[in-house]
């Protein structure tokens, strides 16, 4: 294994990742604002009593919402490395293209996990009680749900050759998978055309298989909707097939 | 046996040719200079070479190691410097070299000896620390050239390593780079279209439209030449040119700009002729050895590239 290759291509996107400070900040108060800003807002209005609470519904959305960006963005890095040609040195160096899809992959993966994973702190502060146990599994499932979205992520990445391609990637693609994610309203009375673009949606098998854990005494419309053995084995099968893509995406041309 | 060989190399982008079959070997410890304007395919043979391109048909071996189906072998036994700066500006100068040597799987010990060796042969340990976003572009070349040979390699190839820096910081690049050959005995294979630098080239090919139009020694390449370069600027170059060919038999070229150019045996003689015969008036006339520029010029009736001596003045 060239370990030392995959060491120092983690270790570099981390020192970047903690020494933009804009980045930072986004990363700590995006969902926050979206939990108590437009969650705290909808809860006033949406009359959900009877099924518990929207606010304790939204936070498993919300950890997808964190891994999606945390992961698309981390993989922007790739485009960023081609345009400012640092791609290159990677590349000509003796590693293997296999080497440097499992460098970024472990890199976008672990962050993207810190990131989803920290939002388990507010559980408690929204009455949400959760065991030692659930929060293990959950680790594991924000886990392997940022590693299927980084390989999706690098997948684009390695197709892109501007950064305002990435733009585009944002607005018809990243935006529309945490909508239609199930995180913010539940999909079962979607209309059709809505209803079957969640279910093409691997977000949205991420972000039911949270709620499992997360909203496990809800009831209602509120709660999980699909199988949780159904929601791992589409996530494992995404992750698989999206790595695979992207390590053929970065053979030479 | 040579350390690059190459033979009928050709590359297509979509059915358009850059590289229309190339063929050239470089032999250990040479400098090698690949010459021709901009789009002649320069970049694009230097990218097989260094296996980040796969050619449409031919072969080619460095270090004894097939580019096309042994790329791993390749890229471990050269150094890349590449047109572009190629560093990560969000990190440190010595953070940057570290980050090759990872990548060359150096142990930590051989990589903090490397790094300290080269960053103190470039002048650079002091600043070692500081973010590379900061340095100036003749410090990223220097830092670039030090990252392209940390890992010691056999041959280091300088895709145009002294694009966009001013005459003084050139001039101290190559004075560098010609002191850690002298060092270290590399074999260097660049690329540039300022025929002065080339002309530190042990030998040079002339690259243009895709092929190999000479290939020798900048000695040999200007001989060939056998004479002068005269330069005349006149009242009306298009009649000038007509009565140098019909009353003295000479084939004059028409410069971008104005003036013409002629190569002439002895110059010292047929400048006094000219003079006396032309009945268009004659501005001035400029009379110079032969350089890499004529000989370009002697074989394509082109100049290198008009606007890079602008944007050199």
């Amino acid at each position: 294994m060239p370990y030392r290759a995959i060491y120092v291509i983690v270790l570099r996107d981390f020192k970047r990742f903690f020494r933009q400070r804009g980045r930072l900040v986004t990363t700590v108060a995006r969902p926050l604002l979206w939990l108590f800003i437009v969650g705290m807002g909808l809860t006033k209005v949406i009359d959900v009593k009877a099924h518990g609470s929207y606010l304790q519904f939204m936070l498993p959305g919300v950890i997808g919402m964190t891994v999606l960006f945390s992961s698309i963005f981390s993989t922007i890095s790739v485009v960023w490395d081609r345009e400012f040609g640092f791609l290159r040195e990677m590349l000509v160096s003796p590693v293997s293209r296999l080497t440097i899809v499992a460098g970024k992959l472990l890199a976008g993966t672990s962050l993207s996990l810190f990131q989803g994973a920290a939002l388990l702190f507010v559980a408690p502060f929204i009455g949400l009680s959760m065991s030692i146990t659930d929060m293990a599994v959950m680790v594991f499932l924000i886990a392997l749900v940022s590693f299927s979205l980084t390989a999706f992520g690098l997948f684009i990445a390695a197709r892109l050759t501007s950064l305002e391609g990435f733009n585009v990637i944002m607005n018809f693609i990243v935006l529309p998978m945490f909508f239609l994610s199930g995180a913010l309203y539940p999909v079962e009375n979607l209309p059709p055309v809505l209803r079957h673009l969640t279910l093409v949606n691997p977000l949205s098998y991420g972000v039911d298989s949270f709620k499992h854990i997360m909203l496990s005494r809800q009831t209602g419309a509120l709660r999980a909707e699909f199988p949780l053995s159904l929601d791992i084995i589409i996530i494992g099968i995404f992750a698989l097939v999206m790595t695979l893509l992207s390590s053929r995406a970065f053979e030479r041309r | 046996m040579p350390v690059i060989e190459v033979r009928d190399l050709v590359k297509n982008y979509n059915g358009i040719a850059a590289v229309r079959g190339v063929s050239f070997s470089v032999e250990e410890g040479e400098t090698f200079g690949f010459l021709g304007p901009n789009g002649a395919g320069k970049t694009t043979t230097i990218n097989i070479l260094c296996t980040l391109l796969s050619p449409t048909s031919g072969a080619a071996r460095v270090n004894g190691y097939d580019c096309m189906t042994e790329p791993g072998r390749v890229r471990s036994s050269i150094g890349l410097v590449f047109q572009e700066v190629t560093l990560d500006n969000e990190l440190t100068a010595y953070e940057n070299l570290k980050f090759h040597c990872y990548l060359y799987n150096m142990t930590k010990t051989l990589t903090e000896k490397r790094i300290e060796e080269i960053l103190d042969i470039v002048g650079l340990w002091e600043r070692r620390n500081d973010f590379v976003k900061n340095f100036s572009g003749g410090m990223k070349r220097r830092l670039e050239i030090a990252r392209g040979l940390l890992h010691r390699p056999r041959v280091l190839f300088l895709d145009e390593p002294t694009l966009g820096l001013d005459p003084q910081t050139r001039s101290r690049v190559w004075q560098f780079i010609g002191g850690l050959k002298k060092k270290e005995g590399n074999t260097v294979f660049m690329t540039t279209h300022y025929m002065d630098e080339a002309e530190v080239c042990d030998r040079i090919a002339f690259i243009d439209n895709g092929n190999i139009i000479a290939c020798d020694t900048p000695g040999n390449l200007k001989n060939s030449l056998r004479g002068d370069t005269v330069y005349l600027k006149t009242d009306d170059d298009e009649r000038a040119m007509e009565e140098l060919s019909k009353k003295f038999a000479l084939d004059a070229k028409r410069l971008s700009g104005a003036g013409l150019a002629l190569v002439v045996e002895s110059a010292e003689k047929v400048i006094p002729r000219i003079l006396d015969g032309l009945t268009v008036g004659v501005k001035e006339v400029n009379l110079k050895k032969p350089s890499l520029d004529d000989v370009f010029l002697h074989l394509t009736g082109r100049e290198i590239r008009d606007e890079d001596r602008e944007n050199r003045k």
